[in-house]
């Protein structure tokens, strides 16, 4: 028998995400967390800003190379947020569901005229505003910081690029999100979920590089008499490294940042005959180039986010 | 205590299991508009799921359910807005102000900001929290958890008010003033749907009660009805006499159901009906001698005592 639901799933949805981005805003936690972010970035575009002085005399995407442009020991602005955005959404959603129940606030808030549907897309939702009020301030104190330094104004592509980048930096910030939500209501433990999401996010960022040559070597060995089987394992290798969501937002910005990157895969000679090396791709090829990645960054969030709805949606209430 | 009106709940044959597990095994229920109705059982007997059912918090796995005319289940959220529900131990969110957590749930209730805020008033000023309201629910202690709590079921405007074990844990103080507060609530007619440990608390609050056993209610009614079905009588008298057998005496006298020996020249009288005078008369007919006599009403207490006797105090699976 179906059975129809009264009214909409999402009243309160609002309610709720308002309520999550203010709490989330407000807490000592996502303080600390955006202080660490903050710091390293303005350190890491500092260091570039020398680098870029020191080195490049004429670019066409200056601008675009103080997002990129490492300078030892510091790694670039890039790296620096594949690395600590994880943490950041993290820090936002281990506790999204598991914590009602230990606050013992569920039962309480959902015997008040909302679904489940509600509660945990307005959770998402408070999750994602913070991040995107993050992201974009970081990316206004990053051009601010240009432009103060270098004395000029970012051209209009470089904007565009720039937002497409800060896109790609919100679906990979949407994907940890998704997955510390998962784990918050998987596990009921918030200090559980939370050392789960940690794993997870070590697993990605230190052991997959390890781990993906290897098991692509066991998996399509090379044939010496073969040269074909190289190129195999060579696409083994970078599948298996797609899988984590730090490879796809390594891929993305590095085409969007790097308008001269023709190709995120194995590129033949053949395939290069003719093209102007080093000569920037206009953005959409780029976009084009990178919409693979952005694409899988975003079904993963999706199926994350399903995995977690449906385990909400069978969970017993009695907290 | 209010006189009772039509039914507001209604359940028929209500099941839940969880797996092999069958917490709630096909109970028959009505509770009456402007009663105050008691859930009564061990821990693991069926109440809380049976709350949770009626709330719509859970779905069964066979029966029918209607609150307030409504299936819970096809119309959750109109049955949420007319139902106020405080849980076992509830919980805040302890960096919210006692106004700030109140101001969530009307606004995820729905209320209008000026409404809300009127009504927030009023049910603060009436736990009497007024004086705190903007300071953090951390600071509160459980006795005033419990008081928001109810200021919440209060601001909702509930036509029926769950409370869950609303006295658990409390202390005697706290206790006191919080039955008080829902003597008040059920005074200005709000149906009331109380699960509790505390019997004599059940007793004083309660029109009817229903004893839970295993998901299934054992007995259900006045709290005089269910003495007087299990005990066999609303009264008990205790009486100490010599020269005489207690039982040989009463052995015809009319509303007695029982005589128990509880200690040589001691008895214990269960009855119908003060049935002292005729206690007297006989135990002087019989050539004994009268010594002592007291009375008093049965209690829920005997009843749940006698009702449970021989069974696990938890329940749980």
């Amino acid at each position: 028998m179906t059975r129809q639901r009264e009214g909409s799933p999402f009243a309160g949805l609002s309610t709720v995400a308002l309520k999550e981005a203010a709490d989330h805003m407000n807490s000592a936690r996502i303080h600390l967390v955006m202080l660490l972010v903050i710091l390293t970035a303005i350190g890491s575009v500092y260091a570039a800003i020398g680098q870029i002085k020191a080195t490049i005399g004429e670019d066409q995407f200056l601008f675009l190379r103080l997002f990129t442009t490492a300078q030892q020991p510091l790694p670039s602005f890039v790296s620096f947020l594949g690395f600590l955005i994880p943490l950041v959404a993290i820090a936002l959603g281990f506790d999204a569901i598991n914590g009602e129940y230990s606050r013992r606030t569920l039962s309480r808030v959902l015997s008040q005229p909302i679904y489940r549907d509600a509660l945990l897309t307005g959770k998402f939702l408070g999750g994602l505003i913070v991040i995107a009020i993050c992201l974009l301030t970081l990316w206004l104190l990053v051009t601010g910081l240009g432009i103060l330094s270098l004395g000029l104004p970012p051209g209009g592509e470089e904007i565009a690029r720039g937002l497409a980048f800060l896109f790609a930096s919100f679906v990979y910030a949407g994907v940890w999100l998704a997955v510390a939500m998962a784990f918050s209501t998987l596990v009921k433990s918030p200090a559980t979920s939370a050392l789960c999401a940690l794993t997870l996010w070590l697993i990605f960022t230190v052991f997959w590089p390890m781990l993906t040559p290897l098991v692509a070597g066991a998996v399509a060995p090379v044939d010496l008499l073969d040269p074909m089987t190289a190129v195999h394992q060579i696409a083994v290798e970078q599948g298996l490294s797609r899988i984590s969501p730090n490879v796809l937002y390594g891929e993305a910005t590095l085409a969007l940042l790097n308008p001269a990157t023709r190709s995120l895969g194995l590129l033949f000679p053949s395939q290069l005959s003719g093209a102007l090396m080093g000569a920037p791709l206009p953005l959409s090829a780029s976009l084009g180039l990178v919409w693979p990645q952005i694409a899988g960054m975003i079904a993963a969030l999706i199926v994350l986010f399903t995995i977690a709805y449906v385990s909400f949606q069978r969970q017993e209430i009695r907290a | 205590m209010s006189a009772a009106g039509a039914p507001v709940i209604e359940a028929s044959g209500l099941t839940k299991r969880y797996g092999r597990f069958t917490a709630v095994d096909g109970i028959d229920l009505a509770v009456n508009k402007g009663e105050v109705f008691g859930l009564l059982g061990p821990n693991g007997s069926g109440k809380t799921t049976t709350i949770l059912l009626l709330l719509g918090l859970t779905e069964p796995s066979a029966g029918t359910i209607r609150v307030l005319g409504l299936d819970p289940l096809r119309k959750p959220l109109s049955v949420k807005r007319r139902v106020g529900y405080l849980p076992d131990q509830i919980g805040f969110y302890d960096h919210l102000s006692a106004e700030e957590n109140l101001a969530y749930s009307a606004r995820l209730a729905g209320l209008a900001s000026a409404e809300a805020n009127r009504r927030i008033s009023e049910a603060l000023a009436r736990v009497r929290l007024s004086d705190v309201r903007g300071k953090r629910v951390a600071a509160f202690s459980r006795g005033m958890r419990q008081r928001l709590g109810l200021a919440e079921v209060l601001a909702k405007g509930s036509e029926i008010a769950i409370l869950d074990e609303p006295t658990s844990g409390l202390d005697p103080q706290s206790t006191h003033e919080l039955l008080e507060l829902i003597r008040e609530l059920a005074a200005d007619g709000v149906t009331i749907v109380l699960s509790s440990h505390l019997l004599s608390m059940m007793q004083s609050l309660c029109d009817r009660v229903a004893l839970f056993s295993r998901g299934r209610i054992g007995l259900i009614g006045k709290v005089a009805d269910l003495t007087a079905d299990v005990l066999g009588g609303t009264h008990v008298v205790e009486v100490e006499a010599d020269g005489i057998d207690l039982a040989t005496a009463l052995k015809e006298a009319p509303h007695i159901a029982a005589v128990t020996p509880l200690k040589a020249g001691r008895w214990r009288v269960d009855a119908d009906a003060d049935v002292r005078a005729d206690i007297a008369r006989r135990v002087v007919q019989a050539g004994g001698a009268l010594s002592g006599m007291t009375i008093r009403q049965s209690s829920l207490d005997e009843v749940y005592a006698r009702f449970f006797e021989g069974e696990d105090h938890d329940q749980a699976a």
